[in-house]
């Protein structure tokens, strides 16, 4: 028998029909999130032709795009000063009420970021297929999934049939032996990785992320690099699941619980790859090597270690990035002044990101004029910060602690910077305009950022961890 | 979606690298529930200034630009998030087709949902084709060719199954629901159900 990946396992175990070469196959889909910006126009294809949900049991809408960070329209019955994502998050309140698909709407507890919160309710399991409107379902992937983001017209494929039409991607294993440096963080790893595949040296794969570095990470620390898999152009990142994946789950609401919890270990523990299981592509690196990262350019892939000089390239599309960033080759990074940080996003905003923020943070304060923005990945990841407070921490120091979402990831919900401005950011995408018309983001961990909210400009953070 | 087997017009080049959908689609137009009108926000930010006024020196606002159907774009073109906006979004605008070396994955798939065609080719085309815009070519979708002034066809990869549905016009979701027996089926087969 032919050894088989741990890709290979969760990819036949979904194929309703196996691809041939006139037809892509039928993948079964276990799971499909859901939010307010990639839903509506498949909602209303739905309508026009007529077809219900299929499986509403394996589906979940949650409000994180364009939804507020301020309490009083989340709570107070203000209402959203945007009339369009006002209306955005209407129509999804009325689509899921007309298809009976669950809402955890503005006022649930258990809203949040779609790729937090999928983890944290014990929805995501190892060896499912998971697909969302939103290209960092990879995120998933951390527990041993094949999880991917769809465009609105498979959402609407998926509610209609549960399944999608799909080409097998190939694998390519990225393997990190080693361990990270104190100081450094899986988000360091993460654009450590993008620096040496390139945005694009992921195209048409699954990863596979694997090795002594990989296995010693937290799940909060794998989601960071699987997050990030799609800034490598890849479909989905997956790491082997593993006693820390299942301690993780364990007493997590959506989650299997007793006799059903050792039943399903055991099927969990199967996932594993094969020995001698091949891959289409392998590369490798030492996780010793990684410094703390950041970026200097318009995507994920321009990004130094914090103590490096921005390289010579002489090509347009390079020339053009730095133009917009407002350097020029040859400069350093640290000592570059900063105007906003913001810590969040599906990347960096659960409660450990939050911990090592606030840990930095304690006792200190922001640089004079600079803003901070702290946004936790989930209203349980508020709650849980809150009752550890550390969002007095935050709010002593003089940042602003909102309520959960996307926020200034996507700059969408009205949370976003002013243009020229240079924002540290532990978000995944520091794309021209991403957080706001003519902002420049530098993409960083959150040790980094808070570095530079105290100080006011790109900063070394081991300067604070010793 | 119409069938569609041959695209023939005039190229408009976007040689930059790395065009993400955050470019072809700004993000704080994505606060809309309505399925049309997408094209105005086609390349928002290089098209326009901070005032809306058109920038003269971006490809799409030059007057020889104007009806063009074929998009040549750099390397890995339609990079980052998963809106199809950006795909409507061109669609509405007329481009019908888009050229590259590499687009990707997640583009590639949603513009073939909307009639848009993902052409990759190779370095060599590719490069003349950057530095010859506004030349008339043809993109023959059935015999999965590009057809150069010249008349020379130059092979391009195409999905059979992508292809058939471009040419017939027809959506995935159709094929899927024809198949509903054999994934209910599947779904009792499976141990746990
Ligand atoms: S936090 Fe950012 S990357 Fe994550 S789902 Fe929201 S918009 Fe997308």
């Amino acid at each position: 028998m032919t050894a088989l990946s741990m890709f290979d396992k969760i990819w036949r175990a979904h194929e309703v029909v196996p691809e041939s070469a006139e037809a892509p196959a039928i993948l079964y889909i276990d799971l499909h999130l859901t939010h307010e910006v990639t839903s509506p126009q498949a909602f209303a294809a739905l309508r026009a032709r007529k077809v219900p949900v299929r499986r509403p049991e394996r589906t979940l809408a949650t409000l994180d795009h364009s939804t507020p960070t301020e309490a009083q329209p989340i709570f107070g019955g203000v209402p959203i000063r945007i009339e369009s994502a006002a209306r955005q998050v209407a129509e999804l309140e009325r689509n899921a009420r007309d298809f009976g698909v669950e809402l955890l709407g503005l006022g649930d507890a258990r809203r949040g970021i779609v790729h937090v919160i999928g983890p944290e309710l014990g929805l995501t399991q190892p060896g499912m297929t998971i697909v969302c409107g939103d290209s960092h379902t990879s995120t998933h992937g951390a527990f041993g999934t094949l999880a991917f983001g769809i465009g609105t017209t498979e959402v609407g494929h998926v509610f209609a049939t549960q399944c999608l039409l799909q080409r097998k991607p190939k694998t390519l294993a990225v393997t990190v032996e080693g361990a990270l440096a104190a100081g450094v963080g899986a988000k360091d790893l993460a654009l450590a990785i993008i620096g040496r595949l390139g945005v694009a040296g992921g195209a048409g794969q699954a990863i596979e992320y694997r090795g002594a570095a990989i296995r010693a990470l937290s799940m909060d620390e794998r989601m960071t690099v699987c997050n990030m898999s799609i800034e490598a152009g890849a479909r989905a990142g997956m790491i082997e699941p593993d006693d820390t994946t299942f301690e993780y789950l364990r007493g997590r609401p959506r989650a299997p619980q007793g006799e059903a919890r050792e039943r399903a270990i055991e099927h969990w523990r199967a996932l594993a790859g094969d020995d001698g299981a091949r891959f289409d592509g392998e590369a490798t690196l030492d996780a010793g090597a990684v410094e703390p990262m950041i970026s200097y350019g318009t995507n994920p892939g321009m990004s130094l270690p914090i103590g490096g000089r921005i390289p010579e390239r002489g090509d347009e599309s390079f020339r053009q990035a730095l133009r917009y960033m407002g350097f020029a080759p040859g400069e350093a990074l640290a000592g570059k002044a900063v105007n906003v940080v913001f810590i969040g996003s599906c990347t960096n905003a659960r409660l450990s990101d939050l911990r090592v923020a606030a840990a930095m943070l304690r006792g200190r304060r922001i640089a004079k004029g600079l803003r901070m923005l702290v946004v936790p990945g989930s209203q349980q990841v508020k709650q849980a910060a809150e009752a550890e407070g550390l969002h007095s921490v935050f709010t002593d120091a003089g940042a602003e602690w909102r309520e959960s979402g996307c926020s200034m990831c996507i700059g969408i919900n009205g949370d976003t910077a002013l243009p020229g401005q240079y924002v540290v950011s532990t978000s995944n995408r520091n794309f021209e305009g991403r957080q706001g018309q003519g902002v420049r983001t530098l993409l960083a961990s959150p040790a980094t950022a808070v570095a530079a909210a105290i100080t006011g400009q790109v900063t070394d953070p081991r300067e604070f961890t010793r | 979606m119409q069938p569609l087997e041959r695209i023939r017009s005039r190229t408009v080049v976007l040689a930059e690298d790395d065009i993400d959908t955050d470019q072809v689609f700004p993000a704080r137009f994505l606060t809309t529930i309505s399925s049309g009108g997408f094209g105005e926000a086609l390349f928002a930010d290089w098209r326009f200034d901070a005032d809306g006024a058109p920038r003269p020196g971006f490809a799409l606002n030059r007057p020889e630009a104007a009806g063009c159907g074929i998009l040549v774009a750099g390397r890995n073109f339609g990079c980052g998030s998963s809106r199809e906006h950006a795909a409507w979004a061109l669609r509405d605008y007329g481009i019908r087709a888009v050229i590259s070396t590499s687009i990707a994955d997640i583009f590639f798939s949603n513009a073939l949902k909307n009639g848009l065609v993902p052409v990759r080719i190779d370095t060599a085309t590719h490069a003349w084709l950057l530095s010859h815009p506004g030349e008339v070519i043809e993109i023959d979708v059935g015999g999965g060719a590009v057809v150069l002034p010249d008349g020379r066809r130059v092979a391009f990869a195409i999905d059979p199954f992508a292809r058939h549905c471009l040419m017939q016009g027809v959506d995935e979701l159709g094929y899927l629901l024809s198949r509903l027996p054999e994934i209910e089926a599947w779904e009792r087969a499976r141990p746990g159900g």
